[in-house]
């Protein structure tokens, strides 16, 4: 029997699932929270009760990942302490506070698995918060989970592995597909070809997308530079510059847009994790070693919230992560599949960086966009306010966000602080990673001021607490 | 690398210490302040954003009043309004004794030119049917207000720049010793700076800078921790109180609600205040149950930071007990938002002149 303590994996993705396997497996019972009604992450998300759908049209090459990982989970229901439709909020002193359908909770935990994935990179464009404007993870949600459209004639724009799926998955349900616009150009992939090889089916997949497309007649192009979504009040039309510099403008009732994933690493930041710069991904991510420990004592990491590699990748490491918690707290078994799992996993590494080169974010997007674009969303914080600060001048991403209010909204930056940073350092003439980061502060999500004051451990009728 | 020399050599980059700067410089007079990380950032740049007199200790009244002169012209002196408005503010009951506590401080309060009106239940709940029965009445100040914390210590600074202040950032001090008939200063990075007169303006940290003068003064750290929701539609213009301290809220015209009343924690030598997730809950509970309408609304962020309290709730203001040539300005128990602008003026004239027309003598370091 292992010597660990309460365990909490937070996340039933790919990683979250084969992290719980691994420890039911051994005797253990850890509680698993997740935000999804049912597991299975993003990537495998699962439709709702009574939709029909196969898993082949819902997910296609992947449907037998999912089916296998979907089996997995519920194979494991009756050995884990499951918290569905449950949001942590909080983590302070080793206990995560949730809030869930029965209201506020604590959780205390001796080990922690964070297996919190990723949501979309988004990159603001002038007009990207007229309604008909969808990130690509959304648009793909909408399809995957209820078989909708984001409209009748869409648009794809961006770079990275989604783009090219969405726009099949769309096109192959039957939905129209105006074109789909590449930032990315095809001279940005011939150096790194012997790595996108490493890639093996996976690249094959996204070759197989691309060329379905193109005989399908879809409009396709790569190196364009976005201008602007359009319309009056709803979305009409995208303007974007073509990859020899010419204007072109193409009528859509939908676009669906983002350059790949981000990490969703405010949990790792609240639960002591030290975050380093990626200059790779252009982003700040929590330390991890390669077996998956966090800087933190106690914390592991596993799956795109450990830095962005993919479902695959997510299973070994969620299975990784927890052989680590076993090995970190007296368990002898698993060192030989531990190393089988790192030499798989430093072959996706290889993949993953080599696609991170052919697909790149532009980062020179965000810094060039005009003064009038909104970049914070929920506090209505613009491009132009950001880089004067209200004419403090600020010289780091937190003050910028103490000035103007940018990040500090509803989704607490996680949305726009990677532009905004962008912006400012190219406003400031620095390295990206000098403007710092917006920090993650609880509560990491919006909390119901009535649910979470039930919770509270306190005479309200006490007149005062000074 | 060779001393900076200068007439005054602030220590401590909140608002006294910026306001400070500013109206030094505005005189034509050499100043360097410095500031361990950014101007405004500690305490001045994480309160509640209170401008108040209601309620407020009879000894602050001149130096707040002074204080709220400023504030309102801040366009004109930093070039930023800082979001303030003279929105009042309702000092809230809880029951007759509260009530006739505050009444008699009223009638104190009026003696030095702050009129506050007293607010029957029924007169309250008339004006603001939001209130639960637990209010019992209020105090209220029609020329109080409200500011925007982050803006005030930059903006300030940003201004004291322009006048030809030099601030520095991120320049901790390490010592403070005598040299010849002034002072050598030393941060924690080697920067040195000779000036003829100093101000202890350290906040939080205040009472450390006056022992090396061997005039400590205990402070006791207090970090109060703050929640804002997600903007609602806008109903509450002034901002509000209960007495005791436990629920303090105000609206901003965007619609957030800006809410506190319980006590994060700090580590000093850290710097930091946190905020602790079982007091914010606390704190969800008691602000619902005066305004019942905010339990359904969701909260987005929330906060807390480090100021120094005295024994008495009173600042430090004025010359030192040992050392000539020393100001200290510090220990702000909380007041130090409003009082801020006023002290930095009040400052200048000490410095600048040995003597200023605010009444300051409650403040002085020797009552310890």
């Amino acid at each position: 029997m292992s010597g660990a303590g309460a365990i909490l994996i937070i996340g039933a993705g790919p990683a979250g699932t084969r992290a719980a396997e691994v420890l039911t497996g051994h005797g253990l019972r850890p509680v698993v929270v997740d935000e999804a009604p049912a597991s299975g992450g993003q990537i495998y998300r699962r439709q709702p009760p009574g939709f029909k759908r196969s898993a082949k049209l819902r997910y296609g090459f992947e449907a037998r990942k999912a089916e296998a990982l979907h089996a997995c989970f519920d194979s494991l229901r009756e050995r884990i302490d499951y918290r569905p439709d449950t949001s942590v909020w909080s983590i302070e002193n080793k206990v995560a506070f949730t809030v869930g359908p029965g209201g506020v909770d604590r959780i205390p935990f001796e080990s922690l698995l964070l297996c919190t994935g990723g949501v979309d990179r988004v990159l603001p464009i002038p007009g990207w918060t007229l309604p008909g404007v969808y990130t690509l993870g959304g648009a793909q949600i909408a399809l995957k989970a209820q078989g909708c459209a984001i409209g009748k004639r869409v648009v794809f724009l961006g770079s990275g592995p989604l783009l090219y799926l969405v726009a099949y998955q769309y096109a192959h349900a039957g939905g129209t597909v105006a074109a789909v616009l590449d930032t990315a150009r095809l001279r940005d992939a011939l150096p790194v070809m012997p790595g996108l090889l490493a890639g093996g089916l996976t690249l094959a997949k996204g070759l197989w997308y691309q060329n379905w497309l193109r005989f399908n007649g879809i409009v396709m192009r790569r190196g364009v530079r976005p201008i602007a979504a359009e319309g009056g009040g709803r979305l009409t039309g995208l303007r974007y510059k073509n990859a020899w510099g010419r204007e072109r403008h193409i009528a859509c009732d939908a676009l669906g847009f983002g350059w790949g994933v981000k990490p969703e690493c405010q949990l790792a930041e609240l639960a002591d994790c030290e975050m380093a710069f990626d200059a790779l991904a252009r982003q700040w991510l929590p330390e991890c070693d390669a077996d998956g420990r966090a800087s933190a004592e106690g914390v592991y990491l596993a799956g795109d919230g450990a830095g962005v590699m993919g479902a695959d990748a997510a299973e070994y490491r969620g299975e990784l992560a927890a052989l680590t918690l076993l090995a970190d707290s007296g368990e002898s078994t698993g060192a030989a599949r531990r190393t089988y799992l790192k030499t798989r996993l430093r072959r996706l590494m290889r993949f993953r960086i080599a696609l991170e080169r052919a697909l790149p974010y532009p980062k020179g997007l965000a810094a060039a966009l005009p003064d009038d674009t909104i970049i914070c969303r929920c506090e209505a914080v613009t491009a132009g306010d950001i880089r004067q600060g209200q004419t403090l001048q600020p010289q780091e991403i937190n003050r910028a966000k103490a000035y103007t209010r940018l990040g500090m909204g509803r989704c607490q930056g996680r949305m726009c602080g990677i532009a905004a940073a962008e912006i400012l350092a190219h406003q400031k003439g620095v390295p990206l990673a000098e403007v710092g980061r917006l920090r993650g502060q609880a509560p990491i999500k919006p909390l119901h001021i009535g649910i979470a004051g039930e919770a509270a451990e306190d005479d309200p009728d006490r007149a005062t607490s000074i | 690398m060779k001393p900076l020399e200068t007439e005054i050599a602030i220590i401590g980059g909140g608002i006294a210490g910026c306001s400070t700067a500013l109206h030094v410089a505005l005189r034509g007079v050499p100043v360097v302040l410095l500031e361990k990380r950014q101007a405004g950032a500690a305490a001045s740049g994480v309160n509640f954003g209170g401008v108040r007199r209601n309620g407020r200790a009879l000894p602050e009244l001149a130096l707040a009043a002074r204080s709220i002169d400023i504030w309102r012209r801040l366009p004109e002196l930093v070039g930023n309004d800082c979001e303030y408005a003279m929105t009042g503010h309702l000092k809230v009951a809880r029951n007759d004794e509260d009530m006739a506590a505050m009444a008699a401080h009223a009638e104190a309060q009026a003696a030095y030119g702050c009129d506050v009106e007293m607010i029957s239940r029924n007169a309250l709940l008339a004006r603001y049917p939001w209130f639960s029965d637990v209010a019992f009445g209020a105090a209220w100040c029609a020329t109080d207000g409200q500011a925007n914390p982050r803006l005030l210590g930059p903006a300030f600074a940003h201004a004291a720049r322009c006048a030809g202040a030099d601030i520095r950032e991120n320049e901790p001090v390490a010592a403070l010793e005598k040299d010849g008939a002034g002072f050598l200063l030393r941060s924690e990075n080697g920067l040195e700076v000779r000036a003829r007169q100093v101000v202890n303006a350290a906040g939080a940290w205040g009472g450390r800078v006056a022992g090396w003068l061997g005039e400590a003064v205990e402070l006791w750290p207090m970090m109060p921790q703050m929640v804002v929701t997600e903007p609602v539609p806008y109903f509450m213009e002034p901002a509000l109180g209960v007495v005791g301290g436990d629920v303090y809220v105000r609206q901003i015209p965007r619609g957030n609600l800006i809410f506190g009343g319980r006590s994060g924690t700090a580590d000093l030598d850290e710097g930091f205040g946190h905020a602790i997730t079982e007091e914010t809950l606390c704190t969800l509970q008691r602000t619902a149950k005066v305004i019942p309408r905010m339990a359904d609304v969701n909260i987005i962020r929330l906060w807390s930071g480090v100021e120094g309290c005295t024994p008495d709730n009173l600042p430090v203001l004025g010359p030192s007990a040992t050392t000539r040539g020393v100001m200290h300005a510090f220990g702000f128990s909380g007041h130090g938002f409003c009082l801020g602008p006023g002290v930095g003026a009040v400052m200048a004239e000490l410095l600048l002149d040995g003597e200023t027309e605010t009444d300051i003598e409650a403040f002085n370091i020797g009552r310890f």
